[in-house]
């Protein structure tokens, strides 16, 4: 007797028409977690194992390896600044908004004469919130 | 005359579609600077200068001279023994308040390094004077 096979007339075929919908329900997912900071400066942070939330609406200041200052309210993108000028904004800023937290995200290994700096300026123009940005320490889970 | 009918239906190609939404994640995922917002904090005091709230006896001074080397209340010290002191100091009294002063060539995450230290221990009163209150504090005598 022979054998007879069946031979579908269609051709196999992976479904890919939902391949699209998936990759744009991520595409969503990714846009609407992904928090814009208007502070992208690359610094490496100091370790810490205590680390608690700062406000979100801070304003950051940024200290890079070299000492370099960048600035930002927390709402317009950073931009590079003086010692004297940072001074004048903290205590614009502090005028309109007096509990407003001052973060700083300083390079661990910037000299601390850098920090001192900008600590001093924000105490002397009323800053009463200080932040200091860290991150927490490798292989612990806190 | 016979018209041939079209055997092929008419369908918008989607099969890129995939690819491009994969690249769009791909430069999201990229792109995507994950935010750190966790540190630790403090709060300066109110600035008046006719009061002067730190007592040299009642207070811990820690002097941050280079990593690792620490002077705390006038002795050298490691990190490890500045710990047991700290602990054994603040276990009389709760409420002891700490200055850690930097010195200015030192990297910064040494300071933070004792500074978390000083949060570990529960320490309540850590104060972080700037170098103008440093030099306010040596004129009135508090340190030398």
């Amino acid at each position: 007797m022979k054998a007879r096979y069946y031979v579908s007339p269609v051709a196999p075929q992976v479904p890919t028409a939902s391949m699209a919908d998936i990759a744009f329900l991520l595409i969503i997912f990714f846009m609407l977690t992904t928090s814009f900071s208007p502070e992208r400066t690359s610094v490496e942070l100091p370790n810490s194992q205590i680390r608690t939330e700062v406000s979100k609406n801070a304003a950051i200041v940024a200290i890079t390896q070299d000492g370099v200052l960048k600035f930002t309210d927390g709402e317009r993108p950073s931009f590079v600044l003086s010692e004297s000028e940072l001074g004048k904004l903290a205590s614009e800023i502090i005028g309109f908004i007096p509990g407003k937290e001052f973060v700083i995200k300083a390079d661990r290994s910037v000299r601390y004469e850098h920090v001192d700096k900008v600590l001093e300026q924000l105490r002397l123009n009323g800053a009463k919130k200080i932040g200091l940005l860290t991150e927490r320490r490798v292989g612990e889970t806190i | 005359m016979k018209l041939g009918t079209r055997r092929q239906t008419s369908e918008i190609p989607t099969s890129s579609m995939a690819d491009i939404a994969f690249l769009l994640i791909i430069f999201f995922m990229l792109t995507a600077v994950f935010a750190t917002t966790k540190g630790l904090q403090f709060g300066f005091p109110k600035d008046d200068p006719t009061q002067l709230d730190v007592q040299p006896e009642e207070s811990i001074h820690i002097k941050i001279i280079a990593e690792g080397q620490f002077i705390v209340d006038k002795r050298p010290m490691s990190l490890n023994e500045m710990e047991g002191y700290i602990q054994a100091k603040t276990l009389q009294v709760p409420q002891k308040p700490v200055i850690i002063q930097t010195e200015n060539e030192v990297p910064y995450f040494v300071m933070i390094e004792v500074f978390d230290l000083m949060k570990n221990l529960k320490i309540q009163n850590i104060s972080i004077p700037t170098s103008s209150e440093i030099q306010r504090w040596k004129a009135f005598g508090v340190f030398e």
